[in-house]
């Protein structure tokens, strides 16, 4: 990862020509086919129909929310430079303001809005500590979300707690947030996950999961994917602040100002966590609840970090994230152990992938992990509730310790920049 | 893209010059870089300007360039006054630099790279990615240069960086281009290339200048060459009045320290061996291949080359920092191939880095504890797991007295001390081991005349003493003088070897660069 | 030289003390607009937490809390010196003090020994969490801050389900509560009175805390691994050039700062509670990261931080009974956090700066950040 801190060197960083660059649709299509099936097959397997169960999907797609405008928040800083740790800090803003605002216009609307005020105004104090003052970066996001913990209980117990329905640590409840209608469109699929027919039911039932009843607020944070791919790719501004992360000492000699640049990624950083903070809070909860972020903040870094700093695989991650979460949230025991059969068979697929291409050792150790996996889903009938509780956070760690030496972060990222020194 | 204005434009055809400089003065806090400075370079011309490091050459280029001002002094360009704040002023006037150190990023595409802070706008700000694609082709085709647009641009080697950042000046309508040391990391062939790009530039009307110290290089392309020497300008002259030794005369003046060194401590005991050593990168590119010589107690090895060659890869290999794919190294009679950093050190090879303040020192540490550094495991400075302090100190007072360190104490930071000082502390603490090889990479760079001199002195005596050293340098009269053995390195290889008591730094000078390879 | 030397330490001991006091002045002044805001007197909140620490009682826990917190920050520490950020530590001790206490809640040895076997359980414990996070970082390059965070809340799935009654816990008799079986007296450490009046007694393993901040100092400062930790933390390219192995260096830290991370509950466990309950003590790892960087990583700085966070929570509970908010203490804590990472920062630069000038006027040289580029 991306950090300020000391850097080890695992075994050699692969090659360029072996580093994951650009996503080639047909691959996606492929893997989200071979992936589809693999869970199809042990839905059969194990009796198991909550694994691809539109009911699962529906979750999965909110809980990806915030985790994606997290990962989303961490790509504009990171591309512009600036490890901004302190994402959980500004979502934690996000959860605050986001009610509170709410409630004071009671328009769940104008609450994001405020959600997306108060996390902005976290970053530009991450922007004013790490790019005017040359703070560590990672220093500064650790006491910023110190400082938004602080911030956001000392206002609760001030705001909330005399509100009717709410106390020192939680609001009361918040105006709901409406939904996309679809107008019986998707009734068909629905009628078809019922039938329970092999692979076409679990299609049928993931699309209708996708599609219906999302929240308005979703599809916003669904389209801003797209929308910083285009900025950010696309445009002139998008191209100053990339080369920020890539190389400042080369923008600054072509007249492009480093400090700007930065200031504003980080900030609309905090902005996109404010707003998966207010998303937290107004739609998946319902209400602000101390702690109610749980880490949402890190595990978006994960899946920035898993995506390759790019939107598109980022979306992927948070995906993936999101779907263990809402696993957790529904308190499927049983689905999470389904899921170690998928894992083994998954670590298994990827075991004999690795050894055609040559590797061994990482043949030999994902072969172990399949089999280990697969004896710890034979020995045991179910995942304790508790185990599930950090299901999303044990995923992020396997995810990063398989696929961090091949990625790469942008050249210059966490790199502290002072104009004129080269 | 942005366009010179149309005015200048005018008063360019008017004026015989592209770029005057008058009187140009720049003072550094004890050190003045330049001191009235006089250019004039024509239209269409190539102008090389000549002068040892620290001559005060890239001062007055970023001056040019406007990353520096002036204290005193004028700037003319097509026969306009001009005053540059910043690089963009400079820019708008059609003066485009192409860095020493390229200015790229390896993973945005060379479109990308080069339109950065130019780029042609569509609606909404949106990059118009087929004007941009055009220009580069066109400006590509026009000049000879060749780039893809489209190319990332980690996947191009340096012969194609080099031509996309002509391009990326170019591309901002640059008439008069700044060119700071551009051959110093190409091979033989790549240098023919970039001059015939020059001559193309030239005949297309731009004005080019050319910084560098390789004086035939410079007299191979160059329509004029003004010297500079300690900030001054010395002389201006045609390539056809003059020798490379005249150059280098009015380069170097009658000052040149020579550190000859007469009598032969060569014995016969080999204290360092190494055969065969390889090193790739992860592609297979090879930074090092088939390298193998031996050094005796009591001798100076150098090895000359251009900056880029594999020096660093090799120091870095014996050292213990990189891995090579295959060769031995022996220290005396034990082969420490596979030992680590420590191990070797406290076998007994001392190590002068090359970036004494990324490598050599801990900047914000008191000088006690920088004496201990690479060292931190042996007498004086530890006993039985700790740290001795007063062992360190002592022994860093003995150095600072010995070599001369000029500090106020041995409790300040590094940092606080000049690169000299800073350098002298380095040699001496490398010198205090029971070293039996000094590997030595330029070991007086950005060090004062005095502080040469001593480190110099220091070496001499070291090796009397029985230390054998392998000097790396790109100080050829260091290298000549210094050295009892010379070897040649170029693009990863051992390629020549000479005699120190009889070649010329002109000889030694075309090895280096395969000058007298057929290509 | 010995005159320019101590005008020297007087001068690095001004400057080291004016970043925190600076940063505490900047953070009252927001404190007290905040407090205006809100329509609570400012001076009223001053005496109120002034005089809390006034009473024997409250000093005695100021010192128990400090404790804690020390022992959290020298953890913290130990990763800070070496650029490494473990902000694991609050996973670390949390499992490490499970462990503990059902260990020594099921052994029954003499005295001497059964603190022991406890305090070596919560040690390996801690620095066995800690190193999974080395093992990712040196072997997959997995960064340690992220590992780190994720292994805390695993920890916390993990104590919870370990805290069961079928497995380490027990029913606390009279409550709802559960927890590990007590530990026998024999597991027990004493408290010490060492303030009079006070009904309190001062947790007995203060004197493991003291000690562990003394060997931190003797550790960094005085050995050669410790040198080699904190060259690596200052300059990694250097230290590498030295000899060091850096891979090795990561899991010695971690494991160290682990091991240490692992006692940071064991004064309140063998000094108090005697038991890992429901309602043990959460949050003292991100307290010591806190410590750690107002105290600057330096083990007499993290002592006096410790102390003074230690009575701004005191404060805390006073000004809750004078009907004053008692978050307006976290709101200073979160202010002075992030205003003395800003101070150190630009003392940093001015020391160094004030240094160079300092050097080259008694020299008359150029300091070699200023020589002429070439």
């Amino acid at each position: 990862m991306s950090t300020s801190g000391l850097i080890v060197s695992g075994p050699e960083a692969p090659a360029p020509s072996a580093r994951v660059r650009r996503t080639d649709w047909r691959v996606l299509l492929i893997g989200f086919f071979g992936l589809l099936t693999v869970l199809s097959v042990v839905e059969v397997i194990t009796g198991d129909n909550s694994l691809v169960s539109s009911g699962q999907i529906n979750a999965a797609v909110l809980a990806a929310v915030p985790i994606g405008l997290a990962a989303l928040g961490g790509l504009w800083s990171e591309r512009a430079g600036v490890v901004n740790i302190g994402l959980e800090g500004m979502m934690i803003l996000g959860t605050w303001f986001g009610a509170w605002g709410a409630l004071q216009f009671d328009n769940p609307w104008i609450g994001a809005l405020v959600g997306v005020i108060g996390g902005a105004l976290g970053g530009l104090l991450h922007a004013v500590a790490t790019v005017t003052f040359g703070v560590d970066q990672i220093v500064s996001g650790v006491a910023i979300i110190l400082l938004g913990t602080g911030i956001t209980q000392f206002l609760s117990a001030a705001v909330f707690a005399d509100m009717p329905g709410g106390g020192e640590i939680q609001s009361p409840p918040l105006p709901r947030m409406g939904t996309i209608p679809t107008g019986g469109l998707t009734d068909p699929l629905l009628t078809l996950e019922r039938k329970d027919i092999f692979l076409v039911s679990d299609l049928a039932g993931v699309l209708y999961g996708l599609f219906t009843g999302m929240s308005q607020l979703t599809l916003v944070a669904i389209l801003l994917v797209p929308f910083t791919w285009w900025v950010l790719w696309r445009t002139a501004f998008g191209l100053r602040l990339r080369s920020c992360g890539e190389h400042p000492v080369a923008a600054e000699s072509l007249g492009v100002n480093v400090y700007y640049y930065k200031y504003v990624a980080v900030t609309i950083s905090g902005a996109l966590s404010g707003l998966g903070g207010a998303f937290l809070a107004i739609v998946m909860n319902n209400q602000y609840r101390d702690g109610q972020t749980a880490g949402r903040g890190f595990i978006g870094l994960a899946a920035m970090i898993f995506g390759n700093w790019r939107p598109a695989g980022l979306a992927g991650g948070a995906g993936l994230f999101g779907y263990m979460d809402a696993m957790r949230l529904r308190g499927g025991s049983a689905a999470v152990h389904a899921l170690l059969l998928a894992f083994a068979i998954g670590l298994a697929i990827f075991a004999i992938w690795r050894y055609y291409k040559g590797s061994r050792t990482a043949a030999i150790a994902s072969g172990v992990a399949a089999i280990g996996t697969y004896l710890v889903y034979a020995s045991t009938d179910t995942v304790p509730q508790q185990f599930l509780y950090f299901a999303p956070h044990i995923t992020t760690l396997i995810v990063l310790a398989m696929f961090s030496q091949h990625l790469r972060m942008p050249a210059a990222d966490g790199r502290p920049y002072r104009r004129g020194e080269e | 893209m942005t366009t010179p204005d149309p005015s200048a434009s005018a008063s360019a055809a008017a004026s015989p010059s592209a770029v005057e400089l008058h009187g140009i003065t720049k003072r550094f806090p004890g050190v003045v870089a330049n001191r009235d400075i006089d250019i004039v370079v024509k239209h269409g011309q190539v102008h090389a300007i000549v002068g040892e490091n620290g001559a005060g050459k890239s001062t007055l280029m970023k001056i040019l360039y406007g990353m520096q001002r002036p204290d005193e002094g004028r700037i003319v360009v097509n026969g306009r006054e001009a005053v540059f704040h910043t690089p963009a002023d400079a820019i708008a006037t059609g003066i485009g630099m192409v860095h020493q150190h390229f200015m790229l990023a390896d993973n945005l595409t060379v479109l990308e790279n080069v339109v950065l802070g130019s780029e042609p706008k569509g609606r909404l700000g949106r990059i118009d990615f087929d004007a941009a694609r055009g220009r580069i082709k066109e400006l590509s085709s026009t000049y000879g240069l060749d780039v893809d647009p489209d190319a990332l641009l980690e996947e191009l080697g340096v012969g194609d960086r080099q031509r996309v950042e002509i391009v990326k000046v170019l591309y901002r309508g640059a008439r008069i281009l700044i060119l700071d040391e551009p051959t110093a990391v190409l091979v033989p062939h790549e240098v023919d290339e970039l001059f015939d790009n020059l001559r193309d530039l030239k005949a297309e009307g731009l004005t080019v200048l050319f910084i560098s110290h390789k004086l035939d290089e410079v007299l191979a392309v160059a329509d004029e060459i003004t010297v500079i020497r300690r900030g001054n300008t010395v002389a201006t002259v045609h390539p056809g009045e003059v020798t490379a030794r005249d150059l280098a005369e009015l380069m170097v003046g009658s000052e040149l320290p020579t550190p000859e060194t007469r009598e032969s401590t060569v014995t016969d005991e080999v204290v360092l061996d190494v055969q065969g050593l390889t090193l790739r990168t992860p592609d297979g590119r090879a930074l090092l291949e088939d390298i193998s010589f031996t050094i005796h107690s009591g001798e100076v090895l150098g090895i000359a080359g251009v900056e880029g060659n594999g020096q660093a890869e090799l120091v870095e290999s014996i050292m213990g920092m990189r891995h090579p794919a295959a060769g031995t190294i022996r220290l005396g009679d034990v082969d420490i191939t596979g030992w680590s950093t420590r191990d070797r050190r406290e076998a007994g090879i001392g190590y002068i880095p090359e970036d004494r303040q990324r490598h050599g020192l801990l900047l914000e540490a008191p000088l006690w504890e920088n004496r201990m550094l690479g060292y931190q495991t042996v007498p004086p400075n530890e006993r039985g797991g700790w740290i001795d302090r007063r062992g360190a100190r002592t022994d860093t007072e003995r150095i600072v007295g010995t070599y001369d360190v000029r500090t106020p104490g041995i409790d300040v930071a590094a940092s606080s001390l000049s690169g000299g000082n800073q350098q002298k502390l380095v040699v001496g603490r490398e010198m205090s081991g029971l070293s039996k090889v000094l590997i030595a990479a330029h070991p007086t760079r950005g060090v004062d005349v005095g502080a040469q001199a001593a480190i110099w002195d220091h070496l001499r005596a070291a090796r009397a003493a029985g230390l054998a050293v392998l000097l790396i340098s790109a100080d050829l009269d260091e290298l000549i003088g210094l050295s009892d053995t010379l070897q040649v390195i170029l693009r990863g290889r051992l390629v020549a070897s000479a005699d120190p008591s009889t070649v010329t730094p002109e000889e030694l000078g075309s090895a280096m660069t395969g000058a007298g390879d057929q290509p | 030289m010995n005159r320019w030397l101590s005008r020297d330490r007087l001068n690095r001991a001004v400057l080291a003390l004016a970043a925190p006091l600076l940063a505490i002045v900047v953070s009252l002044v927001l404190t007290t607009l905040v407090l205006l805001l809100g329509g609570y007197s400012p001076s009223k909140t001053i005496s109120v937490m002034v005089e809390a620490a006034d009473r024997p009682r409250t000093q005695t826990q100021i010192l128990n809390t400090a404790t804690l917190y020390y022992l959290s920050a020298v953890a913290v520490a130990i990763g800070f010196r070496m650029n490494l950020f473990n902000i694991g530590v609050d996973g670390q001790y949390r499992l490490a003090a499970l462990f503990a206490a059902a260990v020594g809640g099921a052994v029954s040895l003499p005295a001497p020994l059964h603190v022991f076997v406890t305090l070596l359980t919560a040690v390996l414990v801690g620095a066995m969490w800690a190193g999974i996070a080395a093992v990712l970082k040196v072997t997959r390059g997995v960064s340690e801050v992220i590992s780190t965070i994720m292994l805390n809340f695993i920890a916390t799935g993990l104590i919870a389900w370990l805290l069961n009654v079928d497995r380490l816990a027990v029913p606390v008799a009279g409550s709802n509560n559960i927890g590990t079986k007590p530990i026998p007296p024999s597991g027990q450490v004493p408290g010490i009175s060492l303030i009079s009046g006070s009904s309190v007694k001062v947790y007995g393993l203060i004197v493991l805390a003291i000690a562990v901040g003394i060997g931190y100092h003797i550790f960094l400062g005085r050995t050669r691994l410790g040198f080699d930790l904190r060259a690596t933390g200052l300059s990694e390219h250097a230290a590498v050039a030295s000899g060091v192995n850096v891979k090795r260096m990561v899991l010695l830290a971690m494991l160290l700062s682990g091991a240490v991370a692992g006692l940071v509950g064991m004064p309140e466990l063998l000094g108090a509670s005697f038991s890992y309950a429901l309602n043990f003590p959460a949050g003292l790892g991100f307290t010591g990261i806190a410590i750690a960087l107002i105290g600057r990583n330096r083990a007499v700085g993290m002592a006096v931080a410790a102390l003074f966070w230690g009575f701004l929570d005191s404060a805390g509970n006073a000004l809750d009974i004078n009907r004053i908010p008692k978050e307006i203490v976290i709101i200073l804590q979160g202010t002075i956090v992030l205003a003395v990472v800003i101070a150190y920062e630009l003392v940093r630069r001015y020391r160094i700066a004030a240094e160079q000038r300092r050097v080259s006027r008694e020299l008359a040289t150029v300091p070699a950040a200023e020589e002429v580029p070439v």
